[in-house]
């Protein structure tokens, strides 16, 4: 550029200023990696997630939050307590008696299992956790009258006692379907609904009927 | 006048000869699944497919021979492989259970509903439905036949869901698999018109277990008399299913060995229907009305049996 060859500058302008460039989002936190957080912050994002869900399923709205941010720290929650809260039955014989913790385990993790493998092969397009996590989550109703038969049956084993576990159980039983329908059945081919409806409706039958038909010593 | 020709029926070429010979004509592609035009199209393909005519069942079956040798190409390692056997429609899945309830005479199971299309759908919910109803309906019919008795305590029976799931999913499964190891030696000898593959068999048998869920609802009705006649009435109709679907497949076959095939399917059918009787439900007790017992003096006392 010949016309700049007489510019120069003097010595006494002083140049100055900031080198870097600040980008607006960039906030200090981002950088602030988990590491350092207190624990009581992980935890509580946690717990808070799991709480949210729980509220998603006792009021089941066309939400999504519950399939996007999957975790399955509640399914096991409830999970452990349901087959926890069904110890403690009555047994002539071991071979007699209500499940046993092994049990309730396999049945719940094994069922969801296969409930969501079933729904894949059947041409479903929601993913195998996303599945698992609903179907999970969808158990607090029953964990709910599960809490609620045992206090009812603290009270007495009578007709009136199992009259009202019945329908307490009914209900649950009812809610748990109809909440994991709701979440799922937008994932199916249409005319396939029914093929993968049944198979929730079963596993939630399974349940129910090792909670009503739970009797203490 | 051509008017008499236009009334004569033409055979048709494949389209894309027809479209050979004439490349100017208008096509009109359909892209959406629709099955009539599917169904035109492999008619035309196939005109001289007359033996299963008389034997069409639903729609998709003409669209399943002809996707039947294209339908298990993916490697077994991949989960399209397994989709394969999950292609059913819902509409598809009970018509398949109304076929296996009520058998029409004359007519094969595995060619009018299941046509080169066998899933695993059904016999695998099947065999869970009637797992857990045995178990329930057990339970349950024990609980009502034992009520009255001071000495009863309800006990929740678990351990019977594992035994009654072991049986069922064994009969299901192992039972086709010998039938369809012994079908295959038979053929090697003899050459039968029909054959089936192994998952056909096993859908057959699936399907043919569905008569036992309403019947192990009533079984927990307490009276013995009902108990078989309801046990001889489903093992006429699903026995009546089996019968049929698997005659074909051996009358040519020497004659005794026929008979003593088709003869074993219906007892090992029962088998499965008496022994689950036998085992999960208890039999119901007669009750003895209350004996009286005459007082010293006189008076008569009776006491109630409660």
């Amino acid at each position: 550029f010949p016309g700049l060859a007489d510019v120069s500058i003097s010595q006494d302008i002083p140049v100055e200023g900031e080198i870097t460039v600040p980008v607006g989002s960039h906030s200090p936190d981002e950088d602030y990696s988990t590491l350092d957080e207190p624990v009581r912050d992980t935890i509580m994002r946690d717990l808070k997630a799991v709480g949210k869900k729980f509220v998603h399923v006792m009021y089941p709205r066309k939400s999504s939050a519950l399939l996007r941010d999957w975790d399955l720290w509640g399914p096991l929650v409830l999970c452990v307590s349901l087959a926890l809260m069904l110890q403690g039955g009555s047994a002539d014989s071991k071979d007699d008696g209500g499940p046993q913790f092994a049990e309730v385990f396999v049945i719940i993790w094994f069922g969801a299992v296969v409930i969501t493998l079933n729904s894949k092969l059947l041409g479903g397009t929601i993913s195998f956790f996303q599945s698992l996590c609903v179907l999970g989550y969808c158990v607090l109703p029953l964990t709910v009258a599960m809490l609620v038969c045992r206090l009812v049956l603290l009270a007495g084993a009578g007709t009136i006692s199992f009259i009202i576990r019945l329908i307490v159980v009914v209900a649950m039983f009812g809610w748990s379907t109809l909440a994991s329908t709701a979440f799922l059945a937008d994932s199916q081919p249409p005319n396939r609904k029914a093929l993968v409806v049944y198979p929730i409706f079963l596993f939630y039958f399974v349940i129910s009927w090792m909670i009503l038909t739970f009797t203490p010593q | 006048m051509a008017a008499a020709d236009d009334l004569k029926f033409q055979e048709f070429d494949d389209a894309a000869n027809l479209l050979a010979a004439n490349p100017d004509a208008t096509t009109i592609s359909i892209d959406e699944p629709v099955e009539i035009p599917k169904n035109q199209h492999s008619r035309l393909q196939e005109p001289g497919r007359e033996e299963d005519d008389e034997l069409l069942g639903t729609d998709d079956s003409d669209k399943t021979e002809l996707l039947a040798g294209q339908k298990k190409s993916a490697p077994f390692w991949t989960f399209e492989y397994y989709q394969t056997f999950f292609d059913v429609d819902t509409y598809q899945v009970l018509d398949r259970i109304k076929g296996s309830v009520f058998p029409v005479p004359g007519k094969n199971f595995v060619r009018l509903y299941i046509r080169s299309n066998p899933d695993l759908y059904g016999p695998f919910w099947i065999c869970a439905t009637l797992v857990f109803t045995i178990a329930v309906s057990g339970n349950l019919s024990n609980f009502f036949i034992h009520l009255g008795k001071p000495t009863y305590h309800y006990v929740p029976e678990f351990r019977k869901v594992s035994i009654a799931a072991t049986t069922i999913y064994a009969y299901a499964w192992l039972v086709p698999l010998a039938l369809w190891g012994f079908l295959m030696w038979r053929n090697s000898k003899v050459m039968n018109i029909v054959s089936y593959s192994f998952l056909e068999i096993v859908c057959v048998y699936g399907y043919s277990l569905f008569i036992y869920i309403p019947t192990a609802i009533l079984w927990i009705i307490p009276q013995k008399v009902v108990r078989w006649v309801l046990v001889v009435f489903s093992l006429c109709l699903s026995g009546s299913v089996l019968v049929m679907t698997f005659w074909p497949a051996v009358r040519d076959d020497n004659r005794r060995i026929a008979l003593a095939t088709v003869g074993t399917i219906l007892l090992l059918h029962a088998l499965l229907a008496v022994g689950c009787l036998a085992y999960f439900f208890d039999a119901p007790e007669l009750d003895f009305p209350a004996p009286i017992i005459p007082a010293h003096n006189g008076t008569t006392v009776t006491t109630k049996s409660h």
